[in-house]
């Protein structure tokens, strides 16, 4: 033991002279070390987030057709388009069926979380069964319900078990149309926000419960007072999450409807503007207007609903 | 300067290097010709195809290896995409597009010399081809189609036997009476219009020159109103408005299957679809598998006629071309040019010849027999129709205003057809004026 130390303590008095500038070269790397972890990250956001974003944004001042080697500056042409055709904006009112879904979906998923956070029989089973639909493809979803709402398909059966003869096409008016739509967005999606419920009720420490119990507090006492507050952050975040997502509507229309019958949604549209009719630039300049659409509501709702000082860490904005 | 402030430079500048990036170096005018000695030929060509059915069941292969007898030193490779007009549109914003592809229907005429090279002169191969016009730019044509179709009603004979038409209708009103005696004497749905699907319905502006029997016509759509009354559109769109109007079709269009049409028609569960005459071969395919007969599968033009003929148009498939990049122009024509002459792939497909001395295929052997007249389109003004087609947002060849009219058509959706077929013939002409301006 001794001996080694000593050799090293030899050594380490020996280097100084040979290895001056190791320290800074130490602290340089200390420097570059996060970064050199980041680098890959940060090279794919760059390369397939930001990059594409700044082409769109580029194209968007442009008469690009999506394919043709030329293409014309056309400075704010698209945009002053846009906001000169009322018809793009009205399909925003299909959008109304999703947000009212989605409130549906939140109030849904809380009821559920609520109840499965306490001991109840088969909890698991019933966690993984409400989950489930979230990891399906958005594709296949589309499907399945292709032929769930067929006329004579699966709901058809199921309700004249039940003795409802109903014959009417799911899909066949726009109402109906979209109210089925949106009813397949809800079961695609509260799987996911019975989680992100779940987690942040199961995040709230148990002795509040037994306290509350003590104090004789009954399960909606509790949930008002207990839970609610606890997962406020989480609930902010589903808000924005479902209205951000009722304004981008696209996989489930658009496979199953391709946005006939009124249940075109802006995204669908601009797929349409880009693909169908080859005016990108148009497309991408109807694609930033949604994204700042979407921003402003987000921060008309964080103006509107603030998050309480404890929840900063919690923060999205 | 402070980390936050270096990382958003650097964001930044990646932001705008990227934002430099479109277009590239463009070559022009490349010709791609026919080489003298098949012999002498070589390299490795790539031929990009949307027919992913015959290079997965190796229908391609034998077509390769029957090319290698006449040029053993060409090795040919077929890459079958299935989004076909998705995926090479994206592809041709680089160089590496095959040798050989067809040429999509997002790309405009004016840009065709940009991206292929020339087969020759329009002049000396219009003597030979049908469908030249379609890519000919200042003279010069860019693709060929190695078949061609033509547009019209498949039709099940023995339902429309049973319910007492052997005729062929000669008008809409005619055609209409025909679905209806279908209704009330058979099963069948009268009429199917594959409103899921989509691209179906977009067949119907394939109606174009059959009504007003004018090789003209594209000229006419170009520069007139397709909706005014009489016009052919107009015409056709009223069919179909009166079609699902009048309960002639499926019940819930919303939720219809194209692949599961197939052997329903063959079956007579379905009496009729306007599609083209190149559906009949899959049509008999379907009938075969279900164990139906492949001959109650019949082709009829549409109902109208001018002095007392139907007529009918040839319009072509996707046009074979070459890739102006290509490092073997050469190999890649001596393929188009055996595709298009020699291979027999027309007549595999039960489909018209883009040869013009060539005789009609069987399918059309009662279009002759009837004396129908078969119509060479003239489609000098073919860019300006999409271009217009484009810029108005109408889209008659997209499913999408139709898909409007059949809801109308059957309650779903508010509206008189008759103004919103005007509302249409009106956004086409403004259209026509601002880009005329």
């Amino acid at each position: 033991m001794t001996s080694t130390t000593e050799t090293a303590a030899v050594k380490a008095a020996a280097g100084p002279g040979a290895a001056a500038p190791a320290p800074r070269r130490a602290r340089l790397w200390r420097g570059a070390t996060p970064w050199l972890f980041l680098l890959a990250p940060l090279a794919f956001l760059i390369v397939f987030t930001y990059a594409p974003i700044a082409n769109m944004v580029a194209y968007s001042f442009t008469d690009w057709d999506g394919v043709s080697p030329e293409l014309r500056y056309t400075g704010a042409e698209n945009y002053a388009e846009l906001l000169t055709r009322p018809d793009l904006f009205e399909v925003f009112w299909v959008s109304g069926y999703y947000l009212a879904a989605s409130v549906v979906q939140i109030v849904a998923a809380l009821y559920f979380a609520t109840i499965l956070s306490f001991n109840v029989r088969f909890r698991n089973f019933f966690k993984g069964v409400l989950f489930f639909p979230y990891l399906i493809n958005g594709v296949a979803i589309g499907f399945v319900f292709l032929y769930f709402f067929q006329d004579g398909g699966t709901l058809d059966s199921v309700l004249s078990l039940f003795g409802v003869e109903t014959d009417r096409a799911w899909l066949g008016t726009p109402e109906s149309a979209n109210t089925s739509l949106a009813a397949v967005s809800v079961w695609r999606y509260l799987g996911l926000n019975f989680v992100l419920f779940l987690g942040a009720i199961q995040s709230i420490p148990g002795e509040l419960y037994e306290a509350a119990e003590l104090d004789g507090a009954n399960r909606w006492h509790q949930f008002r007072h207990i839970i609610a507050p606890g997962i406020k952050p989480v609930l902010s975040l589903t808000v924005i999450l479902s209205i951000s997502g009722s304004l981008s509507v696209f996989e489930i229309p658009y496979i199953m409807t391709g946005g006939a019958t009124g249940t075109e949604t802006f995204v669908i549209q601009t797929v349409k503007l880009a693909f169908q009719f080859n005016k990108t630039g148009l497309a991408s300049a109807a694609a930033i207007v949604l994204l700042l659409i979407v921003l402003a509501v987000t921060w008309v709702q964080r103006r509107l609903v603030p998050d309480s000082a404890d929840d900063k860490r919690m923060d999205l904005a | 300067m402070n980390r936050r402030t270096v990382l958003a430079l650097a964001v930044g500048a990646a932001l705008l290097a990227s934002g430099c990036t479109g277009t590239g170096g463009t070559s022009k005018g490349a010709d791609a010709e026919a080489p003298d000695d098949p012999a002498n030929v070589s390299g490795t060509i790539t031929v990009l195809t949307h027919r992913t059915d015959l290079v997965q069941d190796g229908t391609m292969k034998k077509y390769a290896a029957e090319f290698n007898k006449t040029y053993p030193k060409v090795k040919v490779e077929f890459d079958g995409i299935t989004d076909y007009e998705g995926e090479v549109k994206i592809r041709m914003n680089t160089e590496d597009y095959g040798d050989v592809l067809m040429i999509p229907a997002v790309i405009e005429k004016k840009d065709y010399p940009k991206f292929f090279a020339s087969l020759g002169s329009q002049e000396e191969r219009s003597k030979k081809y049908r469908f030249t016009d379609y890519t000919a730019v200042g003279g010069k044509v860019y693709g060929q189609s190695p078949l061609g179709a033509v547009p019209g009603f498949i039709y099940n004979k023995r339902v429309w036997r049973e319910a007492g038409v052997t005729d062929w209708p000669t008008t809409p009103a005619e055609f209409l009476a025909g679905l209806k005696a279908i209704k009330s004497k058979t099963d069948a749905v009268p009429y199917y219009t594959n409103f899921k699907d989509g691209w179906p319905l977009s067949q119907w502006t394939g109606v174009r020159g059959s009504v007003s029997c004018d090789e003209q016509a594209t000229t006419r759509w170009a520069e007139g109103n397709p909706w005014a009354e009489g016009g052919e559109l107009r015409v056709a769109d009223s069919l179909l408005y009166d079609i699902v109007h009048e309960g002639l079709s499926e019940k819930d269009p919303t939720t219809t299957n194209w692949e599961a049409s197939k052997p329903k028609l063959a079956k007579g569960e379905i009496a009729t679809m306007w599609l083209g005459s190149w559906a009949v071969i899959q049509m008999q395919g379907a009938a075969k598998q279900a164990g139906a007969d492949p001959d109650d599968i019949g082709f009829m033009p549409f109902p109208a006629q001018k002095d007392g003929t139907f007529c009918a148009v040839t319009s072509p498939d996707y046009n074979q071309a070459v890739n102006i990049h290509s490092d073997h122009k050469e190999a890649a024509r001596a393929w188009i040019d055996w595709f298009t002459d020699k291979s027999g792939y027309a007549e595999d497909n039960l489909a018209l010849s883009p040869l013009k001395d060539a005789p009609l295929p069987d399918v059309l052997k009662p279009y002759e027999e009837a004396g129908v007249k078969l119509l060479d389109l003239d489609d000098s003004k073919g860019a300006e129709l999409k271009t217009l087609e484009n810029q108005s947002e109408v889209g008659i060849n997209k499913p999408d205003y139709r898909k409007e009219l059949v809801d109308m058509a059957r309650g779903a959706r508010k509206g008189d057809p008759d103004d919103y077929l005007d509302g249409l013939g009106e956004k086409w002409t403004e259209t026509q004026k601002s880009l005329g301006s």
